[in-house]
C-alpha cells in the first residue's frame, strides 16, 4: 500500500466514523446532567423512570447522559464550558459559583424549585469496622487520640464541607460550646486525619478497599449503600445522636439548556424528582424524601438523628466558606499535613 | 598459551556462578513480583464472575463507546504524530540550522510536563473562561469536553514518541544513500520513498506502536479535558475508572484487561521488530 492511498483509506475510515457518530446522537433529545459522586445509582434508576414518564407524557424520547465527580471539580467543569442541561450537586454553593463566576443561570436560581431547590436530603454519619473496636460513638469520640479518622478534603470535596461543618456543629451546640472550643475541637480531630482524599468515593475507597482508618465520616445514603454493597459483615454504621441536615441542590443551566432547545424537558426532568415516583427511587438510594407521604413509608430506613441545619452553625454558604474554606481560613490555620 | 590465557581473561571478567545465579534470581522476583503478578492479577479480577460476566462488560453500550471513542483518538492521533515525528527528525538529522537544539530540547517537553498539566493548559485556552473561550461558544465550536480536546490532549502527550525513535537512528545513517540516489536522477519523492523510507521503516513502525498504546492508554491529560460523560466522552482508561468507582471491580478489570492485551501486544511487536531489524534490513 502506498502512504497516498493509506492516507486516502484512512481519511475515510476517520470521516465514516464521525458519521456514524454524529446521527446516532441527532435522533432524539439528550439532557446532560452533571452531577456529584454518590449519586451515580440514583440517576442510573431516575433516569429510565423519568425517560419513561416523558415518553407516555409527550411521545418524545429523552435520553439521559451522566457524568460524576467530585462536586466542585464538576461545578468547575461547567464553568469552564461543560454544557450540562441541569445540575445535581453536593452543595449549592457550587451552583451559586456557576451563577457567579460564569453567569449561566440566575442567582436566583434556589427561588426556582421547592425546599430551597433540594428535592432530597442526606446527612452525615460513620462507617466503622466489624464490632466498632475504637467503640465510636459521637463526634466527641472522632478526636480522641489514637482513632484514625478518613474523611475527604474539604477544599475540593461537597461531602467533606458537610464533614467539617457537621464536627464544627457539633462542638459548637455542646454545653459552653464556643468558636474557640469549637476550632480547637476541629484542629484535634483533623490530627487524627492520615490522608485526605479529593472526594467521597475515594475517601470510601480508602476506607474498604485499602484498610486505612478506624471511622469513615460520609454521606448517610453512601454509608447505608456501601454497607449493603461492599463486604456485609466487615462494617457496621454508627450515628451519632446529631448531625447536619444535608441539602444536595439542583439547577437548571439556562444559558446551556435555552442553547439545546431543551429547557422545558430540562425543567421537567427536575421536578419529576419531587415527585411521588422521584421520592420513592431517591428513599431506595437511602437519600431522605422530602415529600411526607414517601418520608412515612421509607421511614425505618433511615436512622433517628437530631438535625440541624447550616443556617443554625455557620449562617449561609458564603459566610461558611469565607470563614472556614476560603484560603487562609479556619481550616487552613488548623490543617498541618505532615503533623 | 594463548588460548589458555585467553579464557583466564574471561573467567576474570565474568562472576562467579553464585553471584551470577544471585543476580539473575534477584531481576527475575522483581519482574515477576512487580510486573508478572500485577498483570495476572487483571485478569483473575476480571475472570471471577466467569466468562459470561467478562464479555457482558466488554459489549456492554458504554463500554462499546469507550472502545470507539479510543480507537477514534488514536486513528487520528498516531497519523498525525508519524507526519510530525518524520518532519521533525528529518530536519534534526539532515540539516543544520539556528534553534536546532531548541527544537531538540522542545520535542522532548511533553515527556517532562505532568499529564494534568498538557490537559489544563487547553482547559485555559478553549474553556469557556479561557482565552478562546466566548469566541468558541459564541460559534458553537465544541473543543474540550469533547472529542477535539481529548484529541488534543493526547497529541500533546504522545508527540515525543515517533520523532525520538527516529531521531539517532537518522542520525546514524547518515545522508550518504540519499546523495547517491539523487546523483543518479532520483527526485525528491523517489528518493523518500525508495531509500529513506525503507531505512527507517522498523525504527518508525515501533515508534508507531508505541505512540498508539499511549494514545489509548492515556489517562491524566484525558481526564481533565474529557468532562466524563458516560458513553460520550469517556476513553477506555476512564471508563475503567468509572466502573472501579461504582463498586463494579470486575467489569472493570474486564475493560482494564483490554489495556494490558495492548501492553503485551505492544511488547510482542517489539520483540519482533528487533528480531527483524537484526537480521537485515
Amino acid at each position: 500500500m502506498t502512504p497516498r492511498r493509506f492516507l486516502r483509506d484512512l481519511l475515510i475510515v476517520v470521516l465514516a466514523a464521525a458519521a456514524v457518530l454524529t446521527t446516532a446522537r441527532a435522533a432524539h433529545v439528550t439532557l446532560l446532567n452533571v452531577s456529584y459522586d454518590p449519586t451515580r445509582e440514583l440517576y442510573q434508576e431516575y433516569n429510565v423512570a423519568f425517560a419513561r414518564r416523558w415518553k407516555e407524557k409527550t411521545g418524545d424520547a429523552v435520553t439521559i447522559q451522566q457524568s460524576h465527580g467530585g462536586s466542585s471539580k464538576q461545578a468547575r467543569s461547567v464553568i469552564d464550558g461543560l454544557e450540562a442541561d441541569v445540575v445535581t450537586l453536593a452543595l449549592a454553593f457550587d451552583i451559586d459559583a456557576i451563577a457567579e463566576r460564569a453567569q449561566l443561570l440566575p442567582r436566583n436560581w434556589q427561588t426556582r424549585l421547592p425546599h430551597n431547590a433540594s428535592p432530597y436530603t442526606s446527612t452525615i454519619i460513620f462507617l466503622v469496622r466489624k464490632g466498632n473496636p475504637k467503640n465510636i460513638r459521637d463526634w466527641g469520640d472522632l478526636a480522641r487520640p489514637g482513632v484514625s479518622v478518613i474523611t475527604p478534603n474539604p477544599k475540593t470535596s461537597g461531602a467533606a464541607r458537610w464533614n467539617y461543618l457537621a464536627a464544627w456543629g457539633y462542638a459548637l451546640r455542646q454545653p459552653g460550646g464556643d468558636e474557640t472550643k469549637a476550632r480547637e475541637f476541629i484542629a484535634r480531630l483533623y490530627g487524627n486525619v492520615p490522608v485526605l482524599d479529593s472526594g467521597a468515593r475515594g475517601a470510601t475507597t480508602t476506607f474498604v478497599e485499602r484498610g486505612i482508618g478506624d471511622v469513615l465520616i460520609n454521606w448517610e445514603n453512601e454509608v447505608l449503600l456501601g454497607t449493603r454493597e461492599l463486604g456485609q459483615g466487615k462494617f457496621e454504621a454508627v450515628v451519632p445522636p446529631a448531625s447536619i441536615l444535608c441539602e444536595p441542590t439542583v439547577s437548571v443551566v439556562d444559558r446551556f439548556a435555552k442553547k439545546h432547545n431543551t429547557l422545558a424537558v430540562a425543567q421537567a426532568y427536575l421536578e419529576y424528582l419531587y415527585s411521588e415516583e422521584g421520592q420513592t427511587i431517591a428513599a431506595k438510594h437511602f437519600y431522605r424524601p422530602t415529600l411526607p407521604a414517601v418520608a412515612e413509608k421509607f421511614a425505618g430506613q433511615f436512622p433517628k438523628v437530631e438535625l440541624f441545619t447550616l443556617a443554625d452553625i455557620a449562617g449561609d454558604w458564603q459566610k461558611a466558606n469565607r470563614t472556614h474554606f476560603a484560603d487562609g481560613g479556619v481550616f487552613d490555620q488548623i490543617y498541618l499535613p505532615g503533623r | 598459551m594463548i588460548s589458555g590465557r585467553r579464557s583466564a581473561a574471561g573467567r576474570a571478567l565474568t562472576e562467579p556462578p553464585l553471584v551470577r545465579r544471585a543476580l539473575i534470581g534477584a531481576s527475575l522476583v522483581f519482574l515477576g513480583a512487580f510486573l508478572f503478578l500485577p498483570l495476572l492479577a487483571v485478569f483473575v479480577f476480571a475472570l471471577q464472575n466467569g466468562v459470561g460476566a467478562y464479555l457482558a462488560a466488554l459489549v456492554e453500550p458504554d463500554a462499546l463507546a469507550a472502545i470507539r471513542l479510543t480507537l477514534i483518538t488514536a486513528v487520528i492521533v498516531v497519523p498525525v504524530n508519524v507526519l510530525f515525528g518524520l518532519a521533525a527528525a528529518w530536519a534534526i538529522a539532515r540539516f543544520n540550522f539556528f534553534g536546532k537544539n531548541l527544537l531538540i530540547t522542545i520535542i522532548d517537553l511533553p515527556f517532562s510536563v505532568s499529564p494534568v498539566v498538557s490537559g489544563l493548559v487547553y482547559v485555559l485556552l478553549f474553556g469557556l473562561q479561557g482565552a478562546l473561550g466566548p469566541w468558541l461558544q459564541a460559534h458553537d465550536i465544541k473543543i474540550i469536553f469533547a472529542l477535539p480536546g481529548i484529541v488534543l490532549a493526547t497529541i500533546f502527550v504522545t508527540s515525543p514518541f515517533v520523532a525520538r525513535e527516529l531521531l539517532p537512528l537518522m542520525q546514524a545513517q547518515g545522508t550518504a544513500e540519499e546523495e547517491a540516489a539523487l546523483t543518479l536522477g532520483a527526485n525528491g519523492r523517489q528518493t523518500f520513498l525508495r531509500v529513506s523510507l525503507p531505512k527507517i521503516k522498523w525504527g518508525l513502525f515501533y515508534g508507531i506502536v508505541l505512540c498508539n498504546a499511549r494514545a489509548m492508554g492515556e489517562f491524566g491529560a484525558v481526564s481533565v479535558v474529557s468532562g466524563h460523560v458516560r458513553g460520550l466522552t469517556t476513553t477506555i482508561p476512564l471508563h475503567v475508572e468509572i466502573l472501579y468507582n461504582e463498586y463494579q471491580f470486575a467489569a472493570a478489570f474486564a475493560v482494564a484487561s483490554l489495556l494490558t492485551f495492548l501492553a503485551v501486544a505492544t511488547i510482542i511487536v517489539k520483540t519482533m521488530v528487533e528480531a527483524r531489524s537484526r537480521t537485515g534490513s
